[in-house]
């Protein structure tokens, strides 16, 4: 069936609300968990939760966006829109598992990084491009998973990883399908459409390989039968991670950063002289 | 009667006066911030800068250049580099050709190398009036290849960002090319090579996000807009109006992320005394 899925089709699924969200996972994934909080600078940010598990009798940390099940939870963690002081702990626990040398996972389900005035101020540029910075250059295996919607740079800032698989039905783009037609047709209603060019879906992100792994989902989505669905996320994680333990640190970060290094799509024109008094001889 | 006379010479004098300094309205431009109206040969000598109330224009990587280089000069990296059509997007190709027709450039980012009193670097401007400055695949491949450059040729590398974020119209294309970026400056770094970054008017979305938040010092022209998300998307997610210092380079030092703000015409100066104090010392490898 979900060949015949329309991406706009795909959106829905992914913002389903009765999608698995993180705390579904952990409970499914591991038999010990310990969550780590703040960012040790100035806050804490619940839209960001993460910790140290147990994965297959292996440590590994464990980072991702927090929607909440309530309505109470939605809006301690803003939904699931991360501030600065979320990706600062992020970083805080991927340093840590540098220390230790444990393997990274990242889950990510976010509508984007909050725009809101005090998240401006306490430099959520800085935050994210710092992610970005520090994910480049671990030298322990990081597999982030998009499990829902991965939206922008408050996605990007968590998946900087070695491998990056998303769900059958989740999405990943620039921005959301709402925010893309309203920058580009001037009209928000027009995301059904805007879906379907901006190649958001996992099939067309392997294709283009900003992706490495699709996560089946059983028939209708991940909500219709969790289990299942945690299931596939376990076994794929889990093949992922056999595989990147055999590689040492360096080549880690090598093979990551080729990986990031080759996403391009340029073409080379006809130069136009230049006026010569401009050159430098 | 006299008196009468004397008045009325004083007062032709003064007219004829005017009459001499008069300037048709297309060799006018006025100020957006104090709405004055300027010549624009003044301003062009003037570096784009009112010299009423030191309003910074925004310029285009071009005269940037020649702005900061030994005697306006410099070399360009990858000038044939240019934007593909990933998704193919409807419009794309033809807005790309009229951002080329209207700045003359490829792509909406410069790259070169050449001297700064001196001092030979790496100098990369993004153009504000190419596609807003969006960063696309092309220009995260050229930025990348001059920052892989710098690396090699053991040169302190210096960028100007002025930027809307990434670019919509090559979608997560774009988006990649922060994680490129950045990944990039990191090995830069870890070389011991020196990175400034300047904001300028604007510099926004993923651009902030990226590079240009990873410099070792981070300048910023006076009033430029500096921000992740752009003023009217955090005005329709809190329902009200912004105050007008919030985002600009000014309230951006005070709250810690520029190191300091830069007027235009001393710019030049001060990237020249950063890269005389960071270069030699005791610990030069």
């Amino acid at each position: 069936m979900s060949n015949e899925m329309t991406a706009h089709e795909r959106v829905m699924i992914a913002r389903h609300p009765q999608r698995p969200g993180i705390r579904d996972y952990i409970d499914a994934l591991f038999p010990h968990f310990f969550e780590m909080k703040g960012d040790r600078l100035c806050g804490e940010d619940e839209a960001i939760l993460g910790g140290v598990a147990l994965y297959h009798d292996q440590p590994v940390t464990v980072i991702g966006t927090k929607k909440g099940r309530t309505l109470q939870e939605n809006l301690r963690a803003n939904f699931g829109m991360p501030s600065p002081e979320g990706y600062r702990k992020a970083q805080r626990l991927m340093q840590q598992a540098e220390k230790f040398h444990r393997p990274i996972l990242t889950l990510i389900d976010t509508s984007g990084a909050y725009p809101g005035m005090r998240a401006e101020e306490h430099g959520q540029g800085e935050a994210i491009a710092r992610s970005l910075y520090e994910m480049s250059g671990l030298t322990v295996p990081v597999i982030a998973v998009i499990t829902g919607e991965g939206n922008s740079g408050g996605a990007l800032g968590l998946a900087v990883a070695d491998r990056v698989l998303m769900l059958e039905n989740a999405v990943y783009a620039i921005l959301s399908p709402e925010g893309f037609a309203s920058i580009l047709y001037k009209d928000a209603s027009r995301a059904g459409e805007a879906a379907e060019v901006m190649k958001m879906t996992a099939p067309e992100l392997r294709t283009l390989g900003v992706i490495d792994g699709i996560i089946p989902e059983p028939e209708g989505g991940a909500h219709t039968d969790p289990a299942r669905a945690m299931q596939a996320v376990d076994e794929a994680i889990d093949a992922q991670l056999t595989a990147l333990m055999q590689l040492q640190g360096k080549a880690l970060v090598e093979q990551r950063v080729q990986k990031f290094r080759r996403m391009s799509a340029f073409e080379r024109a006809e130069l136009t002289k230049q006026p010569a008094a401009r050159q430098e001889k | 009667m006299t008196d009468v006379f004397a008045k009325r010479r004083f007062r032709l004098r003064a007219m004829k006066k005017l009459m001499d300094n008069y300037l048709p309205a297309d060799q006018l431009i006025a100020c957006p911030k104090c709405l004055r109206d300027i010549p624009i040969a003044q301003k062009e000598e003037n570096l784009s800068v009112c010299p009423h109330c030191g309003y910074h224009w925004p310029i285009g990587a071009k005269r940037r250049l020649e702005i900061i280089m030994d005697a306006g000069r410099y070399r360009e990296l990858n000038a044939d580099l240019c934007a593909g059509d990933p998704l193919s997007f409807p419009g794309y190709p033809e807005k790309l050709a009229k951002a080329r027709e209207a700045t003359g450039m490829n792509e909406a980012v410069l790259t070169a190398t050449g001297m700064i009193h001196g001092h030979r670097c790496v100098v990369c401007a993004l153009d504000g009036r190419f596609l807003m400055g969006s960063m696309g695949a092309a220009v995260g491949e050229k930025l990348t290849l001059a920052i892989e450059h710098a690396q090699r040729n053991r040169l302190p590398l210096i960028i100007f960002s002025a930027s809307g974020g990434a670019r919509m119209q090559e979608g997560i294309l774009s988006l990649m090319q922060m994680a490129k970026t950045s990944a990039a400056l990191r090995r830069f770094s870890e070389k011991g090579l020196l990175f400034i970054s300047v904001l300028t008017d604007p510099t926004t979305g993923g651009v902030t996000a990226s590079f240009a938040s990873l410099g070792d010092v981070i300048l910023a022209e006076p009033g430029a807009l500096i921000g992740f998300a752009g003023p009217r998307v955090i005005e329709q997610t809190i329902g009200e109006k912004l105050p007008e210092d919030f985002q600009r380079a000014e309230f951006m030092m005070e709250h810690g992320f520029v190191d300091a703000v830069v007027a235009r015409g001393e710019l030049r100066a001060a990237l020249g005394e950063l890269l005389l104090l960071h270069q030699g010392g005791k610990h030069e490898q």
